[in-house]
């Protein structure tokens, strides 16, 4: 019995696990990959940004709306939406001229 | 070192306009000088203590740290300046008289200094701890420690310079308007302050009614071009504003003109009108 209800908090967790990680973006050497991410339109979306690098990041969109400091080596969560379907540019603010991406809304 | 220059700049303007309006604002009060030092000088020192701790900051709440931290700065930042024009809207009279009769007011206003010093020191702090990062960034990716310093200085003078620029402006103002002008302009500023602090609290996840944009005019004016970023910092400008953004700046400049109506009208005011 107990073992069924550890699989199936197991199972719920595994599921909230992937939702959250639905949406992935990682920083390295002030990039990001991928520089491309497609969402749903019409619903709010999170991301999990990782910076790979040892210098802090700022994820800055005012198209997105978003704002938000990743410190080096960690990551953070930028929710967004809902978006009307469209692209959206983003950028390292700290890295302008290299952190650069678009969400496209679909 | 241009690189430096030029986001120094960016974030320094930001802070450098509500410090010259601050500084138009209490014109005449005696020894505003003092109080706007001490909240930049603690701004300063807040900005390397949030620099130093924004990773702790970030995961606090579950993640939402960040958001909740720049939503409160903003908050306190607008009760803050209604608390100022709240008491401006009961003393600023005197104070003009005063001024236009001895140069200078000689009323004591401690009140709204320190609320003005808390608001410029939280303008410090926020932009502040972006420069710091920033800095700590370019730094620890190799660049000279002599060139990141111009470019920081340089960018720091030219920020302080633009401060100024701000503050004279509003000085040609004529005595009799300078205060219904820079309560005006505080008023949009606390607007716009309680209009981004409302979209933090939605990045954080806690207010998500009315999120949907009422309309774009990022074609028009772009929020991170430098006109676009002063008036963001100035009237609040943003391009995608939220139903609820609106709602907000819309609702705290109707309380913002409610709060000085009342504090005009002042008891001792209505016997002092009453006695003449």
């Amino acid at each position: 019995m107990r073992s069924v209800l550890v699989a199936i908090c197991l199972l719920f967790a595994g599921a909230a696990v992937a939702r959250a990680d639905d949406y992935v973006l990682t920083i390295k050497d002030h990039r990001f990959t991928p520089t491309e991410i497609k969402v749903p339109a019409n619903q709010r979306v999170m991301i999990t940004v990782i910076n790979d690098d040892a210098t802090p990041e700022e994820f800055d969109s005012s198209a997105l709306k978003v704002e938000k400091v990743i410190a080096g080596k960690s990551k953070a969560v930028v929710r967004i939406g809902p978006l009307k379907p469209g692209t959206y540019a983003f950028i390292g603010e700290y890295n302008e001229a290299t952190a650069k991406g678009i969400v496209i809304a679909e | 070192m241009l690189g430096a220059l030029i986001i120094v700049f960016r974030e320094v303007i930001e802070a450098g306009l509500i410090v010259g309006i601050v500084m138009a604002a209490t014109r005449g009060v005696p020894n505003r000088g003092r109080w706007v030092l001490i909240g930049v000088g603690a701004g300063v020192l807040g900005a390397a203590i949030v620099a130093m701790f924004a990773g702790v900051i970030s995961e606090a709440f579950q993640g939402t740290g960040q958001e909740l931290f720049n939503a409160s700065v903003l908050g306190v930042a607008v009760i803050m300046l209604m608390w100022h024009n709240a008491w401006m809207a009961r003393h600023g009279r005197e104070i003009a008289d005063e001024m236009r009769r001895v140069g200078t007011a000689v009323t004591e206003g401690t009140k709204p200094l320190t609320a003005l010093a808390i608001v410029v020191g939280l303008a410090v702090l926020r932009e502040g701890s972006e420069v710091v990062l920033f800095l700590y960034g370019i730094l620890a990716s190799g660049t000279t420690v002599s060139s990141l310093l111009t470019g920081g200085l340089l960018g720091i003078a030219a920020g302080a310079a633009f401060s100024a620029l701000t503050y004279f402006g509003l000085l040609a103002i004529p005595n009799r308007h300078i205060f219904s002008v820079t309560s005006w302009l505080i008023a949009l500023l606390a607007a716009g302050m309680a209009a981004q602090s409302v979209q933090f609290l939605n990045n954080a996840g806690l207010v998500v009614a009315l999120d949907r944009t009422v309309w774009d005019t990022s074609w028009l004016l772009s929020e991170g071009s430098i006109l676009g970023r002063l008036l963001h910092t100035l009237i609040g400008y943003t391009e995608r504003p939220t139903e609820m953004q609106l709602a907000v700046y819309v609702s705290i400049l109707i309380a913002m003109f409610l709060l000085m109506r009342v504090a005009r009208y002042s008891p001792t005011r209505r016997i002092h009108a009453a006695a003449e």
